[in-house]
């Protein structure tokens, strides 16, 4: 498979008067021509400000350090204008809450238009008919006449779809998709799951898709990386993660789910609660809250590291071990 | 009682099976609408939005109700009227075989101390400028209940899972965990038998909602207090209540015991909500047959007529349009509001 996008060491610290607050803390991943990687965590875990950082859109006194390189060219310390090259038309995003992501004194036609327009030679006239096209493609009924309808007038799922239509019209390599569906209800997520699926197949475009929510990620993802306290600390295919976890946190995580194909369960919850990004701890960041932990756990820190289970690979100094207590 | 319902039979609702103990509360054809007024200056009504459409269920003591639908089903508002934050427009609410729909506001103060809530946002829900300690305390002070306030506090702090000596703190040194926590115990002070918890865990990281959702269930297993746990999140609803009644569009559409409703939906809206719902396992996943409904809610002011899941539904027919489906048995053993309503055992995998 390409490799696509290449993320290495990345770390991003705002400075708040309260201090430094080192939100991602050496991430790094790739991902590959049609893939879907799912990004997940809680709140806080810096799952979000890592996929910002990536398409250079944190403010800009925030200190970003590391590498993101897109087909083998850096992204990180460009120009805000070289940047735009890429944005938009190579990486695109969709954001959780489209009604503050459109805007409301412009059609919706209009606004994806209007994105074709900032990377393609096109006439105004063949950007408006794209724009219809890919509301159809998105599944949005009538299309031609909701082209020319304002974002108030669409319900939020269509929004969402909207949104998604935008990031595609210039056919991205990879969508980033960020807590797409959190606002919506089940049934109209079902359907922008199903609309995303779709984009995927016909337009093989790799997405990379955050969320908090672990049975998005089970339905959407080929690879999960698992984010706590501004790191990545476990990464595999899906089955991997879901089915032989080899990391406290996320066996945590698996534990504390309530589950909708069974009444029979048991909610072990995490004990404690996330640490401050400002003094994140020592050592392993998941030892204050760790069922697991040994001595060294709160001096020694340990990288992604390979445990002997092919591509898949855990932040866990006993993660070998772990196989014994993962359900 | 104003009759704003066609629904052929005013019998007391059906109920799932398992209810044969005196229930603690009682709501019958609990109907609210809200005016639709426009004008800056004149305000005119210009219609009305049924949210709550003859709604009947019961509570039991140390049992839990769950009330799921997604936005704008009228769950929440399900909720208000049965503690008259909002006044019912019609219908029968009956504590310990009171009716409380016709209290005035001083007498529904006295039972307000038995039917108690807790709501979703633990950040709105206590005033930043009170002690933890004050804001527990508070019900017992309006109940004027002062005395050996102090121990009281402790240990309502200590039932959930907080320390006595955080008395002291404020809401902004707390986490939302512990945060709802405070407004569990602040429900809790008057020693109720009823609570409405409004999406008490919607705002909660999962690794933390874990910790309140046992924290509820070791309550009501010491308490005995009955839960009416209003939800969209399915997973959570299956894992708590006793009962689940499912609303969409003002009105419940299947109503039954955990097991039925998971186990043996029989409504499409029911079916269509459950296999919506991805599952964190990856293999159960890849092998699900999912039913994506078409389109969007049909706004409550214009509710489609007869069945008001005609407009998404797969199985609609004519009569669907022309005639309501009433909330009965049709051999499931549970009331369906559906004409065609069919066990679909294959909903979830």
């Amino acid at each position: 498979m390409t490799e696509l996008l290449a993320v290495e060491d990345l770390t991003v610290d705002f400075l708040t008067p309260d201090g430094t607050v080192h939100a991602v803390r050496g991430v790094s991943f790739t991902v590959a021509a049609g893939e879907t990687l799912g990004i997940v965590g809680e709140s806080g875990s810096g799952k979000s400000v890592t996929m910002l950082a990536t398409m250079g859109l944190l403010p800009r006194k925030t200190r970003v350090g590391g590498s993101v390189r897109f087909r083998g060219e850096e992204l990180l310390g460009r120009k805000p204008k070289e940047i735009r090259r890429f944005r938009g038309s190579k990486l695109a995003m969709v954001f959780q809450d489209p009604m503050t992501s459109l805007n409301p004194v412009h059609k919706v036609g209009k606004q994806i238009a209007e994105a074709m327009l900032a990377h393609q030679d096109v006439s105004k006239r063949a950007a408006w008919a794209q724009a219809v096209e890919l509301l159809d493609t998105v599944g949005i009924p009538a299309p031609g006449r909701r082209a020319d309808q304002y974002p108030h007038e669409f319900s939020g799922g269509m929004r969402q779809r909207a949104m998604i239509a935008m990031a595609i019209v210039n056919d991205p390599d990879i969508l980033i998709a960020d807590e797409p569906t959190t606002a919506l209800d089940v049934t109209i997520q079902a359907q922008v799951l199903e609309t995303l699926d779709k984009v995927k197949r016909e337009l093989n475009t790799s997405i990379v898709l955050i969320t908090h929510d672990l049975g998005v990620i089970s339905r959407m993802a080929d690879r999960v990386a698992v984010m706590y306290a501004g790191e990545i600390v476990e990464t595999g295919v899906i089955d991997d993660i879901f089915v032989t976890p080899r990391h406290p946190y996320t066996i945590g995580l698996l534990n504390s789910l309530p589950r909708l194909d069974t009444s029979n369960t048991t909610l072990t919850p995490i004990t404690g609660s996330p640490p401050s990004m400002v003094h994140p701890p020592s050592g392993c960041p998941f030892h204050p809250r760790c069922f697991f932990r040994r001595e060294n756990c709160s001096t020694d820190k340990t990288n992604l590291r390979d445990i002997g289970l092919g591509a898949h690979t855990s932040a866990c100094h006993y993660a070998e071990a772990l196989s014994e207590v993962a359900r | 009682m104003t009759v704003h319902e066609t629904t052929a039979e005013k019998e007391p609702a059906s109920t799932p099976p398992g209810d044969e103990v005196e229930p603690v509360l009682v709501v019958d054809h609990l109907v609210k609408n809200f005016d639709i007024r426009v004008g800056e200056l004149i305000r005119r009504k210009i219609g009305s939005v049924q949210a709550v459409s003859d709604v009947s269920f019961q509570l039991h003591k140390g049992k839990t109700l769950g009330l799921v639908g997604e936005s704008g089903s009228g769950k929440t508002t399900t909720g208000l009227c049965v503690l008259r934050l909002h006044e019912p427009t019609s219908g029968s609410i009956r504590y310990r075989g009171r009716e409380i729909t016709d209290l005035s506001r001083r007498e529904m103060r006295r039972i307000r101390r038995s039917l108690q809530v807790v709501f979703q946002d633990p950040y709105a829900s206590l005033d930043p400028r009170m002690s933890v300690a004050s804001i527990v305390s508070e019900p017992l002070r309006i109940h004027k209940q002062t005395t050996g306030l102090r121990d009281h506090v402790d240990e309502l702090l200590r039932l959930v899972g907080l320390n006595p000596d955080y008395g002291n703190r404020f809401p902004h040194e707390f986490s939302g965990g512990q945060r709802q926590r405070i407004g569990i115990a602040r429900a809790l002070a008057l020693d109720p038998d009823v609570l409405i918890l409004d999406e008490p865990v919607s705002a909660l990281d999962v690794s933390i909602q874990a910790g309140v959702v046992n924290l509820l269930e070791e309550i009501q297993d010491r308490l005995g207090v009955a839960y009416l746990f209003i939800a969209h999140d399915l997973s959570v609803v299956r894992h708590i209540s006793d009962a689940v009644a499912v609303m969409y569009l003002g009105k419940i559409v299947e109503h039954g015991t955990r097991d039925d409703i998971y186990n043996k939906p029989a409504h499409p809206y029911t079916q269509a909500l459950l296999s919506a719902v991805p599952v964190p396992d990856p293999r159960l996943e890849r092998g699900r047959q999912r039913i994506v409904l078409e389109g969007d809610v049909p706004s409550p002011a214009h509710p489609p007529s007869g069945c008001r899941f005609r407009t998404r539904c797969w199985k609609a027919q004519d009569i669907c349009a022309t005639e309501e489906p009433a909330l009965i048995d049709r051999g499931q053993g549970h009331p369906v509001a559906c004409h065609f309503a069919g066990e679909q055992s294959s909903a979830i995998v």
